[in-house]
């Protein structure tokens, strides 16, 4: 399995898009801090970059490197190698790829311009989003055996998590408007990681003063070990499963 | 040796000024305040050497002067109030007033004047009093140049800092408030100047105003209050070139005004508050000149408010320029600086050619579903404010400024 996600990530690497992607990401970030006077300003900017282009770039960027690396990977079975073991390495290899480019291209600024609690908390939101649409991606590479159905199913999942999804909360947040929804939202928020990142980020910032009696609630909950261990266990299993239902799926089909 | 002299140049110039054939009595600090006083006749200047003084509450009830000579201290020992002022035409100046008792039945005050007129207090330091300089009755007085700082924790055990009760014409300034629970607190006081005064990291209120008519509020600095300043159920409030920076708290304005009615505020600054402007059941009230600068709502209009003019103020780096509860609007806006507008300029008149519609629709929305603020930030929401900007549908049709400046104003 590490030959495996070690050639992977070589490919990736010498792979252009993932080193554009990089320098995006970086100058992006760069001109962020250096255009803003105030670094929560800036960051602001980022969260922005960090919940709608990272998950689109890792989720289209995987989903695409799947389908390239389909007659590869179909070499690699006809050699005695578990599936399991390979696709897990794949994605492995996937992942370790798009760490490397967010920790560099948003990584570095954020350690020269912010290094403190929120600046970390963007790192680690861009980084876990990153895998949970690679995971996604691994899932839906795996579905459709049709390139165009597969992409369009990741720029589906995409469009659904960035834009759907918080248009369906404010829809019930509106049906049930004469109710408590505070406990619910924070139940809501865990049900999509771009969500949950967002949260997590503002909460950082000192905009979170306008976020109201909600947004006390999100901090007391957030401020408390068990609210953190439980949003870091959420974000994992976002992370590990679609790509565990991705490897099952991939162990039965017939390729 | 300077200090000395000059205490000798006041001593002599108050001397000349007020009562010509004045006595002086000098008390040292094995002596007692209160005997020198029993002792003085009205006119008298009675001067503090440096020292502890503790009496258990010096009663001034003849007009005297009271100087203190390098800032003796009158010490309060945690029990009683330290000095009430009965007698009109008074002088206190000078002295470092300490540790006055705490009460939940009395309000216990370092100084406390009550039911006098012409009273000065100045240059006093007064030091973790509950409540610090308590005017009740109190009229044509001038508290100047005291430094008052307490370290109160909760609104419950610290009182105010400069505490009006019925008073009329007092004129209060360049003192600095800081640690109290309102640094300025004002019942029914009218006619009253508040001048460059700065309040700062109090619990509750930097000033606070209840039914107090006619005042006026002139550069002061009210910064990182707990809940910025409030002016309540009053009318004709004056408010120029005050700064109100910092009051940033998920309940904090910077100025909050309640059943405000005829009232001018013009040439304020404020600076990253977490609501600038706060106005509920206020009319009449004209706002011009003023700078909002990076706070998370500039103007919170509330749709109670009637005939308010708001112009010529420059509205720049707010997260909200303007939020309102309702889609009644019926206030005017005109001729402000706004640095989200997108409009151009063709006739080059420095004023925008379409009109400027500040109200975001998310404002609105997290109005009405305070829940809903968590999708703060979440790109379908700046998808909605595109949307809602270029075909405005739910955001009140006339809240808009129809003349929006292209450059700000130099303000």
């Amino acid at each position: 399995m590490k030959k495996i996600i070690k050639y992977i990530l070589l490919d990736i690497l010498r792979n252009k898009i993932i080193i554009a992607y990089t320098l995006l990401l970086m100058v992006i970030s760069m001109s962020l801090f250096l255009l803003e006077d105030n670094a929560s300003k800036a960051m602001l900017g980022l969260l922005n970059i960090t919940i709608i282009i990272v998950p689109l770039v890792s989720i289209i960027f995987c989903t695409i490197y799947m389908y390239n690396a389909s007659e590869f990977i179909e070499l690699l079975i006809a050699q005695p190698i578990r599936r399991t073991k390979l696709l897990t390495g794949v994605y492995l290899g996937l992942v370790a790829s798009l760490f490397i480019a967010t920790l560099i291209g948003i990584g570095i600024p954020v350690f020269i311009y912010s290094p403190d609690t929120s600046g970390f908390t963007l790192l680690f939101t861009a980084i876990a989003l990153s895998t949970v649409f690679a995971s996604l991606a691994l899932l839906s590479a795996v579905m459709t055996r049709d390139k165009a159905k597969g992409i369009g199913l990741a720029l589906l999942l995409w469009f659904y998590f960035s834009f759907i999804y918080d248009g369906l909360v404010l829809m019930i947040l509106f049906q049930f408007a004469d109710y408590p929804m505070e406990k619910t939202m924070l139940a809501l928020s865990m049900l999509n990681p771009i969500d949950l990142g967002r949260i997590l980020l503002l909460l950082q910032l000192d905009i979170s003063a306008m976020m109201g009696f909600t947004g006390a609630l999100f901090r007391d909950f957030f401020g408390s070990s068990q609210g953190i261990i439980f949003a870091a266990g959420n974000i994992i299993l976002w992370m590990i499963l679609p790509a565990l239902l991705a490897i099952n799926k991939f162990k039965n089909k017939d390729l | 040796m300077t200090l000395h002299f000059k205490s000798i140049l006041i001593f002599w110039g108050l001397l000349f000024c007020t009562i010509a054939r004045a006595a002086t009595i000098t008390v040292y600090p094995n002596q007692t305040i209160n005997a020198a006083v029993q002792q003085a006749k009205p006119g008298d200047v009675i001067r503090v050497m440096p020292g502890t003084y503790r009496e258990k509450g010096i009663i001034i009830n003849k007009p005297i002067i009271l100087i203190g000579v390098d800032h003796p201290v009158l010490e309060g020992e945690h029990k009683y109030e330290i000095l009430t002022i009965i007698s009109n035409n008074v002088i206190v100046q000078g002295f470092t007033i300490q540790h006055s008792g705490y009460s939940s039945m009395d309000e216990l005050a370092a100084i406390r004047l009550k039911n006098v007129s012409h009273v000065s207090i100045r240059n006093n330091h007064l030091l973790n009093n509950f409540f610090g300089i308590y005017c009740q009755h109190a009229d044509s007085c001038v508290i100047s140049g005291n430094q008052i700082e307490s370290d109160g924790t909760s609104e419950l055990e610290s009182g105010n800092g400069i505490h009006g009760w019925k008073c009329d014409h007092l004129i209060i300034a360049n003192n600095s408030i800081t640690g109290h629970r309102d640094g300025i607190y004002f019942e029914f006081v009218t006619n009253t100047l508040i001048f460059h005064n700065n309040s700062f990291k109090n619990i509750r209120y930097g000033l606070h105003f209840m039914f107090s008519h006619s005042d006026t509020y002139v550069k002061n600095i009210f910064s990182n209050n707990g809940a910025g300043v409030a002016v309540m159920y009053s009318h004709k409030v004056i408010m120029h070139q005050n700064e109100f920076r910092e009051n940033w708290g998920s309940s904090a304005y910077g100025l909050l005004m309640k059943e405000i009615t005829d009232s001018h505020a013009e040439g304020n600054l404020f600076y990253r508050n977490t609501s600038a402007v706060y106005m509920e059941g206020s009319n009449r009230i004209h706002i011009i000149h003023n700078r909002f600068l990076h706070n998370g709502n500039a103007i919170k209009l509330q749709a109670s408010c009637e005939d308010n003019i708001i112009e010529q103020n420059n509205f720049s780096g707010n997260s909200f320029d303007v939020s309102t509860n309702g889609s009644l609007v019926l206030n005017r806006f005109s001729k402000n600086y706004w640095d989200k507008y997108e409009g151009y300029d063709l006739n080059k008149n420095g004023i925008g050619d379409v009109p400027f519609r500040p109200l975001s629709i998310y404002t609105l929305i997290v109005e009405r579903n305070a829940t809903a603020m968590m999708l703060f930030r979440s790109p379908i929401v700046n998808l909605l404010e595109r949307a809602e900007k270029i075909l405005p549908g739910i955001t009140p049709e006339s809240l808009k400024d129809d003349e929006p400046l292209m450059k700000p104003l130099p303000l």
